[in-house]
Parts: structure tokens; sequence; C-alpha cells
């Protein structure tokens, strides 16, 4: 698949912004007056930074208003109105902090619970898509929660984020040894493509076209997997590695800040080792994976 | 309404011979030229070095090698299998794509679409291709502003693509009804779907190429070389044969 910063930089940067939400309103980390204006906004700008970068993938955004119509069968929908809904009702929360008000922290609560429930339907997004092998299974939304849930705790300066940084971790690796193998299991080929398999073994005589279109843009793109070893040794590097001993090594709060800039630039080239890897079985009508 | 319809009281679709199919991309042609009206299909750079289009319809061309025997060429048109199951429509937000509860033809409206490109996604089949240009997906209809179309005469009431087959290699009907010509077809020739493990259930059939005659030993070529002369060469050939 077609590794488009536009959606990478929306997953990475709302999945950190969200996760670090949810902290905030469950109240995990709390500051008050301008530290806290400075925490929530961070947070804010975070989300609404990918949510708006999510909106440059798009070709025809004067409909994106429409996107949240159709939550009964569709992820993205659903996503859409989860993540306004977030914003909204953390705001209180966030104005209460700003402002030291010592309102009720059951809006903090919610609110939470739906920022990691934004998280989890972006990850849906890609999960639900039988047509990707990789994608289509449970370690896609657990590799999602635990980058945004580990980016949030690093960003809210939460000593446990030395401990969510394994799970990453962990999940990275999932995803890679479950996915390498998945294109395989999920048993599709060119002759089951073209069904022609009870013939014999199918090969490409001539391509159907004999320029580039759409479908090998967008699905078929396979240029960002040619170092693929190499980013999945900076992506473990920069998201777990690293920030993991500069925790250890240098105190609060530099050593939360370099650590989250290091998460980030991991998260990263992790995302897009998640597109550029991902293979779609439309490959297969083309002799290309 | 991007949920799909339980059922649907037809089930408008296509067979496609393998075995007839010549791959002239006669349906290629024949289904842009009638969808590129009104809004239309775009082209970039049609006639310079990197040509791209917006297409329906693609056909493929492979090689199929038996185990035995001489490797077999299978010209492959492939666009939209309306599928019944399709993962397509239940993907969009915005409520652009959907399936006609009437006929179950999957559509895309153009009006509602914001591009995000989730359904060609979605597809296993790489039915669906974004128009560079409208910024919209573009998908195979079924030409359903052909078959219902009473300013048409009868004959051309069916989608382009059936219309212009040379080689009659293409079938439009209602798979729903057992008694249609494409039931009756998919069902003698042994019609397959698609990729039926990704659960889609394609309404779509595609039908095998046929078995080969017997190969004989000797070359095909033998009778012609083995020529009788008669009359004056008959003569001139024997009188020769004896000196």
């Amino acid at each position: 698949m077609h590794p488009a910063p536009s959606v990478i930089i929306f997953s990475v940067f709302s999945g950190m912004g969200f996760g670090l939400l949810a902290m905030l309103g469950f109240g995990f980390a709390q500051a008050y007056g301008i530290a806290g204006f400075l925490w929530w906004g961070l947070g804010y700008s975070l989300a609404i930074a990918g949510l708006l970068s999510a909106t440059f993938h798009l070709a025809n955004p004067k409909n994106a208003i429409k996107a949240f119509s159709q939550w009964r069968s569709s992820w993205l929908s659903r996503e859409g109105i989860a993540a306004v809904a977030t914003l909204v009702i953390l705001a209180p929360m966030a104005l209460s902090d700003w402002l030291n008000l010592g309102w009720w922290r059951g809006f903090g609560c919610v609110g939470a619970v739906l920022a990691l429930f934004t998280v989890f339907t972006t990850s849906m997004i890609y999960t639900q898509i039988k047509a990707v092998p990789r994608w289509n299974h449970w370690v896609t939304p657990v590799m999602f929660m635990a980058f945004a849930i580990t980016g949030g705790a690093i960003l809210a300066g939460l000593p446990v984020a030395l401990w969510l940084i394994w799970t990453v971790g962990a999940a990275l690796l999932a995803m890679w040894w479950i996915g390498d193998g998945a294109f395989a299991r999920a048993g599709e080929t060119m002759g089951t493509a073209t069904g022609l398999s009870a013939i014999g073994e199918v090969t490409v005589f001539e391509q159907a076209h004999t320029s580039g279109n759409y479908l090998l843009r967008e699905m078929i793109y396979v240029v960002g997997r040619k170092h693929a070893a190499k980013l999945r040794i900076i992506a473990m590097g920069l998201a777990v590695a690293l920030p993991a001993l500069i925790l250890v090594l240098i105190p609060a709060p530099f050593g939360f800040a370099l650590a989250a800039v290091s998460h980030l630039i991991g998260a990263l080239a992790a995302r897009w080792l998640f597109f550029a890897q991902a293979e779609h079985v439309v490959g297969l009508f083309y002799g290309q994976r | 309404m991007t949920t799909l319809p339980a059922t649907t009281p037809k089930k408008l679709g296509l067979a496609i011979d393998l075995d007839t199919c010549v791959g002239c991309q006669a349906c290629v042609t024949a289904c842009k030229g009638w969808n590129d009206q009104g809004a239309g299909l775009s082209d970039q750079d049609p006639y310079g070095a990197d040509p791209s289009g917006t297409f329906l319809n693609r056909v493929h061309s492979y090689s199929v090698q038996p185990i035995e025997g001489a490797s077999q060429i299978v010209n492959f048109p492939r666009s939209c299998l309306h599928c019944d199951d399709a993962p397509c429509v239940t993907v969009c937000p915005t409520g652009a794509s959907y399936k006609r509860a009437e006929d179950g033809i999957v559509l895309v409206n153009a009006d509602d679409c914001m591009g995000c490109g989730l359904c060609a996604w979605a597809c296993p089949y790489g039915a669906r291709e974004l128009d560079a240009d409208q910024g919209v997906m573009k998908k195979c209809t079924l030409c359903v502003d052909r078959i219902y179309n009473e300013n048409l005469p009868e004959e051309d009431r069916e989608p382009a693509c059936v219309r212009g087959c040379p080689t009659g290699a293409r079938h439009f009907g209602d798979f729903a009804d057992p008694e249609s010509k494409v039931s009756k077809l998919s069902a003698e020739r042994g019609g397959f779907a698609l990729m039926p493990d990704l659960g889609t259930r394609p309404v779509n059939r595609y039908l095998p190429p046929r078995k080969k005659d017997m190969r004989l030993e000797a070359s095909v070529l033998a009778p012609l070389l083995d020529i009788k002369a008669t009359g004056f060469a008959g003569w001139l050939d024997r009188v020769l044969g004896k000196i």
C-alpha cells in the first residue's frame, strides 16, 4: 500500500494526541494554570493536527462533512464521530484544569475512554480490510493502542511509560512476526484471483495496460519496502530502545521530552512500514504483490 | 446508506466467457466510450510520455501452463463483480457507495464521495479507480443508464461492454433467476467466482476455458506435407519417378 505522508502523520500524531488526552482526562497527570493549559493544548494540538492532516488525503474534501453519517457500517465514519465527541467532551475538563475550577472528573474519564476508543476505530479502518492480509489481524489494534497509550504516558510524564514502552516493542515484534506470513496464510494466489488454478500455473502473459494506473500507484506500491529491514531496526531503536534508555538515564522533565521526540520519530518509521509492507491481493492480477 | 440490503430480488451481473474472449479490448473502449459522457472518466497526459486514465474495465492476458501439454493464453477481463457482500460499500464513511436493493447493482454517488479511497482498498478485485481530475471514485455501473433506458432500441439495453463484444464472450442477466441465460450458462459451463474465500460473494461469474481437443502425436501439418499430385502434374510425377 502507498505510504501516504498525510495518513502516516495523521495516525501517529492523532494517536499520540488522543493518548495524552486520555492520560489528562483520567487525571493520571494533573497540572493547573498555565502548565495545565499547555499540557491540554499539546494534546488537542496533536489530535487536531493529525485529523487535519487526514483531510489532505482526501481527493474531494468538500464532502468530508458527510463522513459523520455512516456510523452504522463504517469504521472511518465512527472514527470521525468519536474524535469530535472526544474533543468536545474533554473541553470542560481542560477548562477546569486550566482555570483550577475543580470540576467533577467524570467528564475527563468519559472523554478519556472515548479518546482510546477513537484510536481503536482508527486501527479498525485497517484491520477490517481482508484484501490486505497483513492488516487483517487483531495484532493491528493492539499495536495502535500500545503506541497511543505509551506515547500519551511519555508526553504526560508518567514514570510508568518506562514499562509501557515495552508493550510497543512487543506489539511491533508481534506485528512483524505475524504479518510476514499473513499473505501466504490468506491463501490467495494468481490462481485463485483468476480462478485458473484448475488448469495449471498462471503467469502474466501481457499486462492489461502499458502505463501506470490508480491501482498500481495506490495498492501495488513496492518502492517503500526496499529498506524494510533497516527501517525495522530504526523503528525499534527510536520508538522503544532509545526512549527507554533516555528515561532511565536522564531525569524528568528533560528525559520525557527527549524520549517523546525519539518515540515520535520511531513511530513514524514504524507507521511507514505498516503501509509500505502491506500487500493488497489486487496485485495478484498483475503478478505483483 | 452503506449498510447492505439483506437480499435483492434481482442479482444483475455478467457471465464472462474466458474460452471465447480474444483479448481485443473492445469492451474496454466500449465501456470508456459510453461512460465518458457527462462527468466522464478522465485521462491524464493521454498522448504524452506517461499516460494514465480512469477505466472501469481492464483486460489482462495470462499464460496458463498445465502439468502436461502446451501452455494456454487466457484473456481475462476484470471489472466490478457486484458482490452480494460488497466490502467497498460498508467501509464508505459518507454514504456515497451503495448497493441497490432492487437489482443488486453497486454504485457510487459522486455527489457524496469525498475521495478517501477506502472503498478501493477494501475491494479485492481492483474494481474501483479514483478519477484524478474529479477526485471521486469511479466504478462499473453495469450501464445502469442503458439497461433501463427506454429511449434506446431494445437490443441496446445491455451494458456497453456486452453490446460491444465482437465474439459474444460477455453475457448480461439476472443471476437470481435460475432460468435466466446467464444462470443457465454458468451452471452448464461451471462458472466460478473470483477469490470466494474472501467472503465477498461476487455475483459475476467467469466461464472457464473449454478443454482443448486431443493432440495427435504427429505434427498437425503432416497431411499437408503428403501431397498427391493429380492431372498433368501427376503424370509428370509418375514419369519422372520412373526415369
